[in-house]
């Protein structure tokens, strides 16, 4: 009996709700947990940063305007959908990260768990957060919380399901939109991510990945002045890390660089208010 | 709040016109919105709705407004404006076509002898940017040609710069230019942006001689969002209301479809009830919206669904 | 005016199948009572009969709060991350099944279906939602570092919202870890019911929610028992202060939802036609039988004339009748009961001298109806400005000044709502800090959402529902 051929699957970048092909036409090797060659992954070049960047800035608006019941929903429907894919982000972390079956299994578990939790944050991060400022004078005084903007976001290499979702949830969930330079030893698992968002609710352009090497493009998204945040967890290389806030400077992006990845349990629930402003009104009391 | 009114003292001059806006009470977005939304949660159906696809056919302004207008455009739309459906002759013929004022004398011709009205855009439309002096011989273009309805756009940046006694007098001359003419006021809504200044607007074309107040030039978004209608209606009747005269009402842009007509009909019927479910005090400014009646009326005749290929191009 | 009248546009109610008669849902399975007594629940429309409803006896109750109790030691120890799951499932099989819960609510209670379908049930669904989200993070509430639930939680509501009452009672205390026996109103239990199918099709462990149904007795039994750590009470103040002496001496918490005769206050620089819609909504939305309703109207006495006249047009085109028909606005009185009491508070009305007002409209031979209506010329001292009468009926006074709209709102026993219609945002600020009103609403009424605290001073009750202050009554106070 013949065995049959598999048809396998050309990597694309996910921009603007769209698969597409890198503008350079570059590539590189994947490669599994075997060291043997798993497929070509699109090598992202400065102009899909661009783009991509374009994508997040548009979607933005919209996005934050949802109710915070909306968004809440949206992401709930995207960990609905992690959850039925599951076995195949599973097979991704074994074959190509050299996970065991069952540390695969509980992985993808806390990721989609983490997922809920921070869907179930958007329409409490301001009764937490925020509220009602008891100042000394008739002013009605309160702060609200508001998305920062579009978010710069490389993921920690390891892990990559746990640490995308740990890094990406808690920017969308504030009403941020995203740029994710996915782990370049396992852009498998993040396109498959892409796919789940791209048949999700998540509207085209909040959740944009690239696969490529942040040795490459991660100083021009750290350099550009239309992106609002920068999540350097994962650089590894400390000297990279401080040189990329260091040039995040030029329009004061809000850094964030966190010598270890705080994947396992707890939560973290300060990575929603580090994208985030905080906006405090005044008025009279008086009639 | 308004108890009552002289329009001759409210517009003796820039500053008595300017208090009697202030004082007309504000405009809630959220409490507008939320009743226009609930109001279009009404379902019409069976002899409701062949009743109102009828009387909306009946109240349609069938527009075009195209700088490729040409003589014969002119020719098929009003052809299609007297028989919508050639097959079907229980179709009733539209209230007036609605065209560019040197277009009109053609129209006139192709709709001689039929009870449709012409109407014909005026005063540098859509933008309104120009002389006083223009918008005068642009309107007399119209009239001459032997418009019945003369469709004007007030100055929308002297509105927004506070010049509101210049908005009023500009209406007024183009008024008297008309004559016999019955005159429509454009008031641009999607330039006006919040309801306050629509509220505004509306009082300042109906206090200056309006015939009708209408929302849109079809050429900005957004244009006839319901919320914006609701107002305009309640506007009507409240100078119906403190003056005793009737004033029409016409939405126009982004109607496209039958569900759009009925929300429509129902805000009319609700707020100001049977007596402006009429085309004398109704009109809906639009092109698309007549093919998707006649589909949907085919719907409730013979019981299946149409097809675009079913009804005739303009 | 003379409108057009639309014509018939019936919702179909073949989605939802009514069993002949129901059981109590007590350990994860319809069982008979105890009792072996049965009531009916009627169409208040039509009253024709829609089935046979289980009156649970004291023993039916122990056996609820003892299938509870069982269940709590799993529950209370599961990992909040699971319980939010098993909560995200609820609300998710409720948002699938809403048109079937929409219908039925509206046979079951007499409201229109417009009403249970664009609002009863999705914000019934968003209270499930919401709460999920917060089963997983309850320490960060603001209420402790390790929140601990009470235990087994006695739930009581009433037949106004019957199942957004039931998703404000179940969707917190489940989130915070507690097991519950909930008894729906005798005259509006058939959502409830239904509801045990949601549960069993999401998989909640057995005795986690139990629903007993049954009238006064079974809410007394359900209150005295013993093994009951809280008791949630939504309903009449007369049974929520019988209540209370019940409980009192017991370590039985308690939070009370009571009555309410909401003072909705309209400026002379109000948006005027967004306040008349709000003050018709203040009112006749849900036929009046809203705890929180604007049914005294506080009018600036400039402006009185003005309002009359626009309430009168505008309530002229209220549609009343079939609550099935999609156009509806006002529905049936729930109950003869309830009719009665609405037609004898309005006799005494007329009786102490004030001037009624009815919108004249033909309505249902069968069925309890009463067309909306509103008084002037009252006092203080006429009972329908002091008494709830939880119905379409409006009692009209003016006032002068802003001091002395607080004053007259503040002066009842009451304290659960109040609105304020001005553009002066100033004033509205001014107003909302001296109302003594639980909810105070601004340029709008009525409006609900799970993220908002809802609750009364004074004797309209005490305790909050919604938001993260709501999650407070379904948790241990700890200090550490």
């Amino acid at each position: 009996m013949n065995e049959r051929l598999d048809v396998k699957k050309t990597l694309k970048l996910y921009i603007n709700g769209a698969f597409v092909r890198s503008e350079s036409g570059r590539s590189y090797e994947t490669l599994d947990a075997n060291n043997a060659f798993y497929a070509n992954a699109a090598l992202s070049s400065r102009k899909d940063l661009r783009d991509a960047v374009k994508a997040a800035r548009d979607a933005q608006p919209a996005w934050q305007n949802l109710t915070a019941y909306n968004r809440g929903q949206i992401l709930y429907r995207l960990a609905e959908l992690c959850e039925t894919r599951r076995h195949q982000l599973e097979d991704e972390l074994i074959s190509i990260e050299g996970f065991s079956p069952s540390s695969a299994k509980s992985t993808i578990s806390l990721a989609i768990d983490r997922l809920i939790w921070f869907a179930g944050w958007t329409d409490k991060i301001s009764s937490i957060f925020g509220g009602h400022n008891q100042v000394a004078a008739p002013y009605f005084n309160f702060s609200v919380l508001e998305p920062t903007g579009v978010i710069g976001i490389v993921v920690h290499p390891e892990n990559s399901t746990l640490a995308l979702i740990s890094q990406v949830a808690p920017a969308l969930a504030t009403g941020n939109t995203s740029i994710v330079i996915a782990p370049y030893k396992n852009p498998v698992s993040a396109i498959t991510f892409a796919e789940i968002a791209a048949t999700s609710d998540v509207p085209a352009g909040v959740l944009n990945i690239l696969t490529g090497d942040y040795h490459e493009i991660g100083s021009w998204l750290s350099e550009h002045l239309d992106v609002d945040g920068l999540d350097l967890t994962g650089v590894l290389e400390s000297e990279l890390a401080a040189t990329l806030a260091q040039v995040a400077s030029v329009n004061v992006k809000r850094v964030l660089t966190t010598k270890t990845s705080d994947f396992q349990l707890p939560h973290n629930p300060y990575r929603l208010t580090y994208w985030t402003e905080t906006k405090t009104v005044w008025h009279p009391i008086g009639s | 709040m308004i108890t009552g009114f002289d329009v001759a003292e409210v517009t003796r001059n820039d500053s008595s016109l300017r208090d009697f806006l202030k004082s007309l009470p504000g405009v809630d977005k959220v409490g507008l919105e939320n009743r226009a939304a609930t109001l279009s949660t009404r379902s019409i159906k069976t002899t409701s709705k062949r009743d109102f696809i009828d009387l909306a056919i009946k109240m349609i302004d069938l527009t075009t407004l195209e700088g490729m207008d040409t003589t014969e455009k002119i020719h098929t739309l009003c052809a299609k404006a007297l028989h919508p459906d050639p097959l079907d002759t229980s179709v009733p013929s539209v209230a007036a076509v609605c065209v560019y004022p040197d277009l009109v004398t053609q129209a006139k011709t192709y709709l001689k002898k039929t009870p449709i009205y012409v109407a014909s855009v005026a005063t540098a439309f859509p933008s309104g940017r120009s002389s006083l002096a223009i918008k005068l011989a642009d309107t007399a273009l119209a009239v001459e040609s032997g418009a019945d309805e003369i469709d004007i756009v007030i100055d929308r940046g002297a509105f927004l710069s506070g010049r509101y006694f210049e908005v009023f007098e500009e209406i007024v001359a183009i008024k008297a230019a008309c004559g016999k003419a019955h005159l429509k006021v454009i008031l641009e809504t999607g330039e006006l942006q919040t309801y306050d200044n629509i509220k505004r607007a509306s009082w300042i074309a109906m206090l200056a001689g309006a015939d009708f107040i209408k929302t849109s030039t079809g050429k900005v978004n957004p244009a006839a969002t319901l919320p914006v209608v609701l107002e305009m209606l309640y506007a009507v009747r409240d100078w119906h209301r403190f003056t005793g005269k009737v004033i029409g009402m016409k939405p126009a842009g982004g109607i496209r479809t039958s569900k759009d007509a009925l929300k429509l009909l129902v805000l009319v019927n609700e707020t100001l009830g049977t007596s402006w479910l009429d085309p004398d005090r109704f009109r809906i400014g639009a092109s698309t919206l007549l093919n998707d009646l006649l589909m949907q009326r085919h719907k409730l005749i013979h019981g299946n669904y149409s097809s675009s290929r079913y009804v005739t191009i303009d | 005016m003379e409108r057009h009248d639309y014509a018939e546009a019936l919702e179909s109610t073949s989605i939802v199948s009514i069993e002949k008669s129901y059981g109590l849902y007590i350990d994860g399975e319809f069982i008979e009572p105890n009792s072996k007594t049965y009531f009916e629940t009627i169409n208040p429309a039509n009253e024709q009969t829609l089935a046979q409803i289980a009156e649970a006896n004291s023993h039916d109750v122990d056996i609820a709060v003892q299938a509870a109790k069982r269940a709590f030691g799993t529950w209370s120890t599961l990992p909040g991350s699971e319980r939010a799951k098993y909560i995200f499932r609820i609300a998710r099989i409720l948002q699938e099944r809403a048109r079937e819960f929409a219908v039925l609510e509206t046979l079951d209670n007499g409201k229109p279906i417009r009403e249970t379908r664009d609002f009863d049930i999705p914000v019934s669904v968003a209270h499930f939602f919401y709460h999920a989200g917060w089963a997983d993070k309850l320490q960060y509430a603001g209420l402790g570092s390790n929140p601990q639930p009470l235990g087994v939680v006695g739930q009581i509501i009433p037949w106004n919202f019957p199942m957004m009452m039931l998703a404000w009672k179940i969707a917190p205390a489940l989130a915070c870890g507690n097991t519950v026996v909930l008894k729906p109103a005798e005259t509006t239990p058939l959502t409830a019911l239904l509801f045990a199918d949601v549960l069993d099709q999401a998989g909640l462990p057995p005795g986690v929610v139990n629903i007993v149904t049954g009238a006064g007795s079974t809410g007394a039994a359900l209150v005295e028992h013993p093994d009951i750590a809280k008791i949630a009470f939504t309903g009449s103040t007369n049974v929520g202060k019988n209540i209370m002496k019940t409980i009192a001496g017991s370590s039985k918490r308690l939070t009370l939802e009571l009555g309410g005769k909401g003072a909705n206050i309209i400026f002379e620089d109000a948006a005027i036609e967004e306040a008349i819609e709000g003050i018709i909504n203040g009112i006749y939305f849900n036929q009046g039988h809203v705890c929180c309703a604007g049914s005294r109207l506080l009018v600036q006495e400039s402006i009185l004339p003005e309002v009359v006249t626009r309430l009168q047009q505008r309530m002229s085109t209220l549609r009343i009748g079939n609550p099935l028909d999609k156009n509806t606005d006002v529905g049936a009185i729930n109950s003869k009961a309830q009719l009665s009491r609405i037609q004898e508070l309005v006799k005494s009305g007329v009786s102490e001298g004030s001037e009624m007002w009815s919108c004249e409209s033909e309505l249902p031979k069968q069925g309890y109806w009463f067309a909306p209506t509103f008084f002037t010329n009252v006092t203080d001292a006429h009972r329908i400005v002091r008494e709830e009468i939880f119905g379409p009926v409006l009692a009209i006074q003016t006032f002068r000044t802003p001091q002395e709209a607080v004053e007259k709102a503040n002066n009842t026993p009451y304290g659960l709502s109040a609105g304020v219609w001005t553009e002066k945002a100033s004033k509205i600020h001014y107003m909302a800090s001296h109302l003594k009103a639980g909810v105070v609403w601004a340029n709008t009424f009525n409006k609900f959402d799970p993220a908002s605290p809802f609750g009364g001073y004074r004797e309209s009750g005490f305790g909050r529902e919604g938001g993260r202050i709501g999650l407070g009554a379904y948790l241990k106070e700890v200090t550490s």
